[in-house]
């Protein structure tokens, strides 16, 4: 209960936004920090409620991005319509990476490394085939109208980026209040006992990594419409799994609002370096790498393990 | 309610399960014995499906469940605990309860009551909103037991649920254990502490080296020369019992 009241708060203060804010550079941070929320939210669903640590989420990423380019500038698809489509491909690449790994009973570096393995092996095939662009990439054209979810202001987008991220976190108020959440916190904790209780802990790990992959490609599915481009690597490259791990180990696994804060921490202390030094690009990187390893070390449950145990 | 027929596993030139056949009855207590390293958990692990049998078959209230994956044993109303015992450690005693208690119940904060109501059935009651990383063994023996409980088993596997308690902390389980058999839960217990075994079993199967080598009640068992030999080493019995008849004499 006190989670949804923190989120119908937290959604009206970025839905009044963009009437007391006008710059263009503080609004841009705000898309970003909701977006990086986002991707942060999807890998937690499975690495911290699931306890399944994901180093390629970039899979799910980049299958939404280009799920985006390829319906609208190829077959023509209206933004709207290919979004819905766009979470779903993100889902099934979900099964496809859940269903070969945890049938085997993968789990801690080796699902890791399959993952890892999972996004380069999308990145190549991207680079190769001219139904992805190759290695040219997609670019969408400008069409700067809501109906093709491009805006010309930043509130449009900060609007869609904000329901894409509030879903996220009610999925995760959601793992908190039910069975399927309980269960898969059981086997994130300890498999043979969940299973000895009656959980098929099989399917309970496919249905995380499904939502998972489709919230990742929904994040895709946004970078797409914000910036209009994607190309193999930024689709399939391994910055953009760190950067959702990233968001969801600074700000506290297996918590409802650990990603959100994650995401404000990197982003506030990227643009603060970046701010002082002016003249070093990828300064911002090497901050975040001290950030997490103090998080590490102090707050090993992340921002939220200020807040009490369980928040 | 549980047939186990010839029931065989070896790992590689180890058998460590060999043509085991055993018959649990319902609504009431038996006991498995045996030395250490006999294959008793590997029986269990057997029977609740998480091991495979290379031969041999089990039958759980009249339906053939060999080889069927754990949640489905469970589901079918036979719940294990484990001898290690595995608690969902990050989360609070009533979380770790109530997974057990959603396999019959959808609702999350009905799953929590019953939880809380199993607790007191095996005196956790105080302890509901600890950590279950923070209990101490007796605890988590009592947490594993109240977890697999709340499953709403018809037949209950407790491997070893006693081990490592003070004699204290034994005397406060034995109870609970005899009420779970009076509420109709069927008891199938490995247990090392013959106190508990004497007061709680009606019928003892006793396993060594993989193999069955006597069952009857515990005072049965317990003068079996077969079962004192394979606790104390051969030709044992003979001596103890030469020492019995010499030390009468004596005295």
């Amino acid at each position: 209960m006190r989670d949804l009241v923190l989120i119908a708060l937290f959604t009206v203060a970025v839905l009044l936004l963009p009437l007391f804010v006008t710059s263009g550079f503080l609004l841009n941070l705000v898309v970003m920090t909701l977006y990086l929320a986002l991707l942060g939210q999807a890998w937690n669903i499975l690495g911290g409620f699931g306890g399944q640590f994901s180093f390629g989420h970039a899979v799910f990423f980049g299958t939404g991005a280009y799920a985006m380019a390829v319906l609208q500038v190829k077959l023509g698809l209206n933004a709207w319509a290919a979004l819905p489509a766009a979470l779903a491909l993100g889902a099934a690449v979900g099964l496809l990476v859940g269903a070969l790994s945890f049938r085997y009973g993968l789990k801690g570096s080796y699902f890791a490394l399959v993952t890892l393995a999972f996004a380069e092996v999308f990145r190549i095939l991207a680079n190769t085939f001219q139904f992805t662009g190759a290695g040219v990439g997609i670019q969408i054209p400008l069409r700067d109208s809501a109906a093709d979810m491009q805006f010309s202001g930043r509130a449009g987008f900060l609007y869609t980026i904000l329901a894409l991220c509030v879903a996220g976190q009610l999925v995760a108020v959601w793992l908190r209040h039910s069975r399927y959440g309980a269960w898969l916190q059981a086997v994130r904790d300890n498999e043979e006992s969940a299973a000895a209780l009656g959980v098929d802990v099989f399917r309970v790990k496919l249905v995380a990594i499904a939502i998972s992959g489709a919230l990742m490609s929904a994040g895709g599915a946004f970078y797409l419409q914000y910036f209009r481009y994607v190309d193999p690597h930024i689709a399939y490259g391994p910055a953009i799994s760190v950067e959702a791990l990233l968001a969801a180990i600074v700000g506290g696994m297996g918590t409802v609002f650990g990603p959100l804060l994650g995401a404000a921490a990197l982003h506030a202390v990227g643009e603060g370096t970046r701010g002082l030094m002016e003249n070093a690009p990828g300064v911002n990187l090497v901050a975040y790498g001290v950030l997490l390893v103090l998080i590490v070390m102090f707050l090993p449950r992340g921002i939220m393990g200020l807040f009490g145990r369980k928040n | 309610m549980l047939q186990v027929d010839r029931l065989s596993l070896r790992f590689g030139g180890l058998r460590a399960v060999n043509d085991v056949s055993l018959a649990v009855e319902g609504g009431r207590i038996s006991a498995l014995i045996g030395p250490n390293g006999a294959g008793k958990s590997t029986l269990f692990a057997l029977l609740s499906g998480f091991l495979r049998p290379d031969s041999g078959s089990v039958r759980f209230l009249g339906r053939d469940i060999t080889g069927l994956a754990p949640h489905r044993v469970c589901r079918l109303g036979m719940t294990r605990t484990f001898q290690i015992v595995q608690p969902f450690s990050a989360q609070t005693v009533r979380e770790n309860i109530a997974v057990g208690a959603h396999l019959h119940e959808r609702d999350r904060r009905r799953a929590l009551e019953r939880a809380e109501a199993v607790a007191g059935r095996v005196g956790l009651a105080p302890q509901l909103d600890k950590l279950a990383a923070s209990l101490t063994i007796a605890g988590r023996k009592r947490l594993e037991l109240a977890r697999a409980l709340a499953t709403e088993p018809k037949l209950l596997l407790l491997d070893e649920v006693l081990a490592g308690l003070n004699p204290q902390e034994i005397g406060e389980m034995i109870p609970v254990i005899r009420s779970l058999s009076e509420t109709g839960v069927t008891v199938f217990m490995i247990e090392h502490v013959m106190q508990a075994v004497m007061n709680l079993a009606e019928w003892v199967w006793v396993i060594s080296q993989g193999e069955l080598i006597a069952q009857g009640s515990p005072a049965q068992v317990t003068d079996d020369p077969r079962v004192i030999e394979a606790y104390l080493g051969h030709g044992t019995a003979a001596r103890l019992r030469q020492a019995a008849t010499s030390g009468a004499g004596d005295g």
